[in-house]
């Protein structure tokens, strides 16, 4: 991967495109700092290295392809605090979901519904960035198009968001920037920044 | 009760079983009659070693020559342990895990028994110190062997749902803690079950030694009911050593889950 160097402002989507094996998910996990990798990252003027891993994660919100779960449940995979807000109902609704599917087996859940359920999940404690890595891949049309919505409403409400795709249609409706990736040659992130 | 001391021609007699093990392999064509005369004059060998080196140790009562045995076990811990790792931790990280937790826990635990339960004088005093450090050594070896390789496969097997917790903004700790738990539980097992079956399915080993060797059966319970409590004790530390170890080399200080510190090797038996 070539160097890169970007900004987005609050309430814009960059839509990070290319071939599979291109680097749009390893892009996104440099920036929510889940592997080590050179480069600088800024939210709001703070630099990544300069806050905790944990607390930088709680504002650059990194959502995988395959969502990963802890627990037999989506519940435990809540935060306590989360369960007991009212909001959780609507941003369920919003998605398709109802609370009833906080305690279903995971493994009983179709891929799209744990899809939605980890987006959902990403939107607690209100996180300034998503990076969502393929967010509508594993959704049937009717739900992508609820996905989508929900991500246009999180842009309206101020949040950057970072997502990868190979649909362009959705990149070409959602993202004010489009970031297409080279082919993959040697992989590696060098300076990304988000403002 | 008088010591029976066993002549070489008694242990030649006791070997009679193993030639008649050896001609079962050969009628029923399992191949195993060269490894089983090689296991045997090893083990032979090996043991003669160390029995000559501890009298050598014992007859000059040095601190010295005590110290260089221990560290000897030290070794031989760190290469036992690190070997038997399926997913090994790159450099030499898995033997200084496998080797500094169950020493440090079993010299804690031996130390406290010769000075606080058996007094021995000296304290270090190698007749007492070694074969107790010995016993509880080998026990947690295998207690940390198991934490070892239950952490370092749960993390590899688990790391999406390790991810998710980590994205979500969990610290490590909490991230892992579920992997932790297991892998303790895992290096605790064999030290536990070993004490509720200890008597009913086998008489351990020391006891048995201690009685054919003339102690009363009592007197051999009591030793073996310490040795229990030493070896659970040391097992728990060296545990929990080994497990907070595994995972910290497993994440970093940015809180992030590093697979890639991990190298896979073909176990070796």
């Amino acid at each position: 991967m070539p160097p890169l160097s970007f900004e987005v402002a609050g309430g814009e989507c960059l839509a990070v495109e290319g071939a599979s094996g291109s680097g749009k998910t390893r892009l996104l996990r440099a920036i929510a700092d889940l592997d080590p990798v050179e480069g600088l990252v800024f939210v709001d003027g703070a630099e990544r290295g300069e806050v905790p891993g944990p607390q930088w994660r709680r504002t650059v919100r990194y959502v995988a392809a395959e969502p990963g779960w802890w627990s037999d449940t989506p519940r435990a995979c809540f935060a306590p605090e989360a369960i007991d807000n009212g909001r959780l109902d609507r941003q369920l609704d919003h998605v398709g979901l109802t609370r009833a599917h906080l305690d279903r087996e995971i493994g009983v859940l179709s891929t799209g519904e744990r899809s939605r359920l980890a987006f959902v999940r990403a939107l607690q404690g209100e996180p300034k960035v998503l990076l969502l890595d393929e967010p509508t891949a594993s959704l049937d049309p009717g739900s992508a198009a609820l996905v989508e919505e929900q991500i246009r409403f999180q842009l309206y409400a101020g949040r950057i968001v970072l997502l990868s795709t190979h649909d362009a249609g959705l990149a070409q409706r959602l993202s004010h920037t489009r970031l297409k990736l080279p082919k993959p040659r040697v992989v590696h992130a060098d300076g990304a920044g988000a403002a | 009760m008088t010591y029976v001391s066993l002549t070489p021609f008694d242990l030649a007699l006791a070997a009679i079983l193993l030639v008649v093990t050896a001609g079962l392999s050969l009628a029923f064509r399992l191949g195993l009659e060269r490894t089983i005369a090689v296991s045997a004059v090893r083990m032979c060998v090996q043991l003669a070693a160390v029995a000559l080196v501890l009298k050598l140790v014992f007859e000059s009562g040095s601190s010295l020559a005590t110290a260089a045995f221990a560290l000897m076990m030290l070794a031989a811990t760190a290469y036992e342990v690190g070997s038997r790792q399926e997913r090994r931790f790159q450099g030499a990280a898995s033997y200084l895990i496998g080797g500094a937790a169950p020493f440090v826990a079993g010299l804690i635990a031996s130390v406290f028994a010769v000075s606080a339960i058996i007094g021995s004088e000296p304290w270090w005093s190698p007749r007492f110190l070694l074969p107790i450090l010995g016993m509880v050594i080998g026990n947690a070896l295998a207690g940390v062997t198991l934490v070892l390789d239950t952490i370092t496969t749960a993390a590899t097997r688990e790391r999406v749902a390790i991810e998710a917790r980590l994205a979500l903004g969990a610290s490590r700790t909490d991230a892992m803690q579920d992997v932790l738990r297991r892998g303790l539980k895992a290096g605790m097992t064999p030290i536990l079950s070993a004490m509720a079956v200890a008597g009913l399915v086998s008489v351990p080993g020391m006891m048995t030694g201690q009685i054919l060797a003339g102690a009363d059966p009592v007197d051999a319970m009591a030793y073996q009911v310490m040795i229990l409590f030493l070896i659970a004790g040391a097992t728990g530390i060296a545990v929990v050593l080994a497990g907070i170890a595994a995972v910290m080399l497993l994440t970093d200080d940015r809180h992030r889950l590093r697979l890639d510190r991990l190298t896979t090797v073909k176990k070796t038996e």
